[in-house]
C-alpha cells in the first residue's frame, strides 16, 4: 500500500494516485490531520501543489501538521518516503532531508521540461542504474539551498540525487533532488507523475512509481 | 502583549525578491537609481500573547519564532515588544 499524503492546498494528489494506480499499485489517501502507523504503508509520496497558500513559507506549516508526526516516524524506521516538488519543499522543512528551497533566481514561475541526470540512481527513486530522465517542472520557489560548507559533505556522501543539465532557476550546484543520508527519503523537484505516458510528452515519470517496491 | 517579530533573508542568501523590488524603484526614478543602495525583502508577525510579564512573552514568542516563524538555515529574526 503506498500512502498518498494530502494536505490543504495540495493539488497534484489526483495525479500522483492515479500514477501509482497505473503502475499496478495500490494507493491509498492519508489527511493532513491524521496519524498512522508506520506497518500501514510500503512507501509514502508527498505530492505537489500548493499546501496552506505557500503561506509564511513553501511548506512550512504542512511540514509541522499533524500526519507529519508520523511520516516522521516512518521515515526513522526505514519505509521509502517520495517528496515532489511543493513535497520535497515540506521535507526539507520537516528537517527530514537537508537544505531549502527559495524562490527561484530568475524571479519567474517556471513551467518547462527539463533534462535531469541522475547523480547518485536508488532502487527504489526510479530504480539503480538510472541515468537520466526527461521531466517536467512548475515551481517558483525551487531554488536549492544549502549552507556553503555542507554542499561537499552532501556530494560526498551520495545524498544528491539528481541535477539538472540546464539550470532552470538558481538551484545551487544545478540541484533537482536530494536524499537523506539513510537513502530511504528522497524529493525532487520536477513532476514524474506529469510524464505517465508518450501523449503526456514523455513516459520517464513511470519508472519513479515503479520501483517504489522494489 | 503585544510583540513583533521581524524575520529576515541572511545576507548570504540571495533575495530574489528584494532584487526585484530594487530593479523596479532604480528603473522608475533617477533618484532612486542613484541613491539606493540596497533593498532586501522580510516579514513581520504582530503576535499577541496572553502574557503579563514582558520576560515571559518575551520567552513565549521566542518559542513560537523558533517552532515556524522563521527558516535558521535561511532567515534571521529578532524580536520587539510593542505594548
Amino acid at each position: 500500500m503506498i500512502g498518498v499524503v494530502r494536505f490543504l492546498g495540495t493539488n497534484c494528489d489526483q495525479d500522483v494516485f492515479e500514477a501509482v494506480h497505473q503502475v499496478g499499485l495500490k494507493p491509498k489517501w492519508v489527511w493532513h490531520q491524521d496519524h498512522f502507523d508506520r506497518k500501514d504503508f510500503d512507501a509514502l509520496i508527498i505530492p505537489g501543489g500548493f499546501s496552506y497558500g505557500d503561506y509564511l513559507r513553501c511548506g512550512a506549516l504542512a511540514a509541522r501538521s499533524p500526519v507529519m508526526q508520523s511520516v516522521s516516524e516512518a521515515a526513522k524506521a526505514g519505509v521509502p518516503v517520495l517528496g515532489i516538488c511543493n513535497g520535497f519543499q515540506i521535507l526539507c522543512e520537516a528537517q527530514l532531508l537537508p537544505g531549502a528551497l527559495l524562490k527561484n533566481n530568475t524571479l519567474r514561475f517556471k513551467d518547462d521540461w527539463v533534462d535531469l541526470k541522475i547523480v547518485n540512481s536508488n532502487a527504489r527513486f526510479g530504480g539503480a542504474g538510472l541515468k537520466k530522465a526527461h521531466l517536467p517542472i512548475a515551481h517558483g520557489e525551487g531554488r536549492y539551498y544549502l549552507e556553503q560548507d555542507q554542499v561537499k559533505q552532501l556530494f560526498d556522501d551520495e545524498q544528491v540525487w539528481c541535477v539538472y543539465e540546464k539550470n532552470p532557476n538558481g538551484s545551487l550546484e544545478n540541484i533537482a533532488g536530494v536524499m537523506n543520508d539513510k537513502h530511504n527519503v528522497a524529493a525532487l523537484m520536477p513532476h514524474p507523475e506529469r510524464a505517465m505516458a508518450e501523449f503526456m510528452g514523455g513516459e520517464d515519470g513511470r519508472r519513479f512509481f515503479e520501483s517504489l517496491l522494489t | 502583549m503585544k510583540i513583533g517579530v521581524r524575520i529576515m533573508p541572511k545576507n548570504e542568501v540571495l533575495d530574489s525578491q528584494g532584487r526585484a523590488v530594487e530593479r523596479t524603484l532604480k528603473q522608475n526614478k533617477k533618484a532612486f537609481a542613484e541613491k539606493l543602495k540596497g533593498c532586501r525583502v522580510g516579514k513581520y508577525v504582530l503576535l499577541e500573547v496572553d502574557e503579563a510579564d514582558k520576560s515571559k512573552a518575551i520567552a513565549r514568542a521566542t518559542e513560537i519564532a523558533e517552532f515556524v516563524l522563521y527558516n535558521p538555515l535561511t532567515e534571521t529574526y529578532e524580536i520587539e515588544v510593542l505594548s
